[in-house]
């Protein structure tokens, strides 16, 4: 592969490192003044939206089984070059829910950011480069690269929930965030050191191949080794027990970095998880779709538990996103790779992902415009919303029926498929637990409700909506009615995304 | 030669201690060295693998590089996280940092 092509591959994250370095660059310069440094969102989002040009530009590139993306480096380096990424409808898939997220956070984040910190310019620019870390990890295909991207997406979401300085709870935040992360990892770290010691390889695919050819002398080294990997992409991922630092974090972070945090640690950790469990470990699919199982129901049922009695809205969509996380799972646990039906797990998998990114992430807006006019994000800040902002009312109706999983919204369709995932299995037991949740789940997303619709504020002035916030919440409640509605074309997009990894690998 | 098994058993050992600081460690700073404990038995198991199982691709030690250059720069943030707690709060006991729970 020639130098030119290798660039072409890599568009959508060079474009986001270099307008994040040029955010850092620009800020420096004009540092201080408010008017141009509200014009440094703006160009972030253009930014994106130019990531999200060369994502669509680079869709046809991509082959079943991956396009290795590595160039020929040229006699004079000598040794093997080794891909450590690759090009396939799972990278793409989440390249764009990527992109989308970044889009929706900056747009979101403009009043929060003006309002609650004096470094503006940095927010975005570290936005971008969490951003740029989710598509590096969701492209990774040797466990080095893995590492590194994982890593990075950690480092600078620490960075990003201890923005506020002088925020005592911010700071909190930030420290349990980092000693939960950075143990976390290392836990991770060492199931990688295992599988390398077992293997004798780091890339996904020859992974695999040793395993089947058995000339594996330290197979027992394997199992443990899953079960550590496991537990630092579970952190990630904030799948129970893994939990601990979810609400912490949520509730004391910026609200514009919760919803990023509710989302993109989530997807990063996913996309990792599915390619290596499917791409590296095939031969243990017994063993850890069993674990998997195992962990969504425990996800899905502490979460839900724990969400009934939370007052503050930030910590209940904390563990209502714990909850969300543990459905999503069963996609992967019921994952039947040559099932000839509509759903094969992965596809389910992805498809809630995808109406779980605009409805969590429609949920914060409202939250953070909320917020924004009342300083806090308790339950009685919502009492009186439908009068005071019709708008924002019905859309966060909208998105709590859909995080329950009520047609004709997108988290129904994600539920469809993922529990119609688990019956094709013969996982019964999986979905009614997993049905049984969403009921449990009424409760507490009610409980947002009834306030916002039923009961009279002390501060019956209306909010105002900036243009920005109307643009996010409108688009997010489009999106989440599109895919409940013309649901064809993102099942289809879920669907080809999946199969071009199952087809390769099974 | 001294067999893998050794090598592996020090390094599973150092891990333990290091989680084990992880986990008990009241002071921010403690919990940090716990765990630069568990990263390096991460790279005392990379290069011992890399020395018995593949000494001719240089993928172990490379490994292990990138894991210390990580680990310094999640230092450097953790570091600067402490500070700004300490600030805060006046303390990095990190039992008392309980402004929010449940």
């Amino acid at each position: 592969m020639t130098l030119n092509r290798f660039l072409i591959l890599l568009l959508p994250e060079i474009t986001l490192t270099v307008v994040a370095f040029l955010v850092f660059i620009l800020d420096l310069i004009i540092g201080g003044d408010e008017v141009r440094e509200r014009r440094l969102q703006w160009f972030a989002f253009l930014g994106v939206l130019l990531a999200l040009v060369a994502t669509i530009l680079i869709w046809p590139l991509a082959e079943a089984g991956g396009l290795p993306v590595a160039f020929d480096v040229g006699p004079g380096f000598g040794g093997d070059v080794v891909p450590m990424m690759t090009l396939d409808g799972l990278a793409l898939f989440f390249k764009l829910i990527t992109v989308l997220m970044l889009a929706i956070i900056i747009l979101s984040a403009g009043e929060y950011v003006k309002v609650h910190t004096p470094f503006r310019g940095e927010f975005y620019a570290f936005v971008l480069l969490a951003g740029l870390s989710i598509m590096l990890a969701s492209a990774a295909t040797n466990l080095v690269m893995i590492y590194l991207s994982i890593e990075f997406l950690s480092i600078t979401s620490y960075v990003l929930t201890g923005y506020l300085r002088d925020d005592v709870r911010s700071t909190e935040a930030a420290i349990k965030y980092f000693i939960y992360g950075a143990a976390a990892s290392a836990v991770m770290l060492y199931g990688f050191s295992l599988l390398y010691g077992a293997t004798g390889a780091t890339g996904l695919v020859e992974i695999a191949t040793a395993l089947a050819t058995g000339s594996v002398t330290l197979r027992w080294l394997v199992f443990p080794a899953l079960v550590m990997v496991l537990a630092g992409l579970g952190f990630k991922i904030a799948l129970v027990p893994f939990h601990q630092w979810s609400p912490d974090a949520y509730e004391g972070a910026p609200t514009p970095v919760t919803a990023f945090l509710s989302v993109g640690p989530k997807a990063a950790g996913f996309a990792v998880l599915i390619r290596f469990l499917i791409v590296a470990l095939p031969a243990f699919q017994v063993n850890w779709s069993a674990m998997l199982a195992g962990v969504a129901i425990l996800t899905m049922s502490l979460g839900n538990l724990i969400a009934l009695w939370q007052t503050n809205v930030k910590r209940m969509l904390a563990y209502s996103s714990i909850a969300q996380a543990g459905y999503m799972l069963i996609g992967l646990a019921a994952l039947a790779p040559l099932a000839e039906s509509w759903t094969n797990g992965l596809n389910a998998l992805l498809l809630y992902l995808f109406a779980y990114l605009f409805t969590n992430l429609g949920a914060f807006a409202v939250v953070i415009a909320v917020e924004d006019r009342t300083g806090s994000a308790n339950l009685p800040d919502f009492s009186g919303l439908i009068r005071r902002s019709p708008f924002l009312a019905v859309s966060m109706l909208v998105f709590l029926l859909s995080l329950i999983g009520i047609p004709p919204t997108g988290g129904f369709m994600g539920k469809l498929f993922v529990f119609g995932a688990a019956v094709q299995r013969q996982m019964i037991l999986l979905a009614v637990i997993g049905v049984l949740n969403s009921v449990i789940s009424v409760y507490y997303y009610y409980k947002i409700m009834r306030p916002m619709l039923f009961e009279r504020a002390d501060d019956a002035e209306p909010i105002r909506v900036t243009p920005s916030m109307r643009l996010v919440v409108g688009f997010s409640l489009a999106m989440v009615l599109a895919i409940a509605i013309y649901a064809e074309p993102f099942i289809r997009l879920a669907t080809e995304s999946a199969q071009l990894l199952l087809a390769a690998r099974f | 030669m001294i067999p893998l098994y050794w090598w592996l058993i020090v390094a599973a050992a150092l891990f333990c201690i290091g989680l084990y600081a992880v986990l008990s460690r009241k002071n921010a700073i403690a919990v940090l060295m716990g765990i630069e404990l568990m990263l390096n038995a991460v790279n005392l198991n990379l290069v011992a693998f890399w020395r018995y199982i593949t000494p001719q691709a240089l993928t172990g030690q490379v490994f292990a590089i990138f894991v210390i250059t990580v680990a310094a720069a999640e230092a450097a943030v953790g570091l600067a996280i402490f500070i700004s707690v300490y600030r805060m709060h006046g303390s990095i006991n990190v039992e008392k940092l309980d402004t929010m729970r449940w």
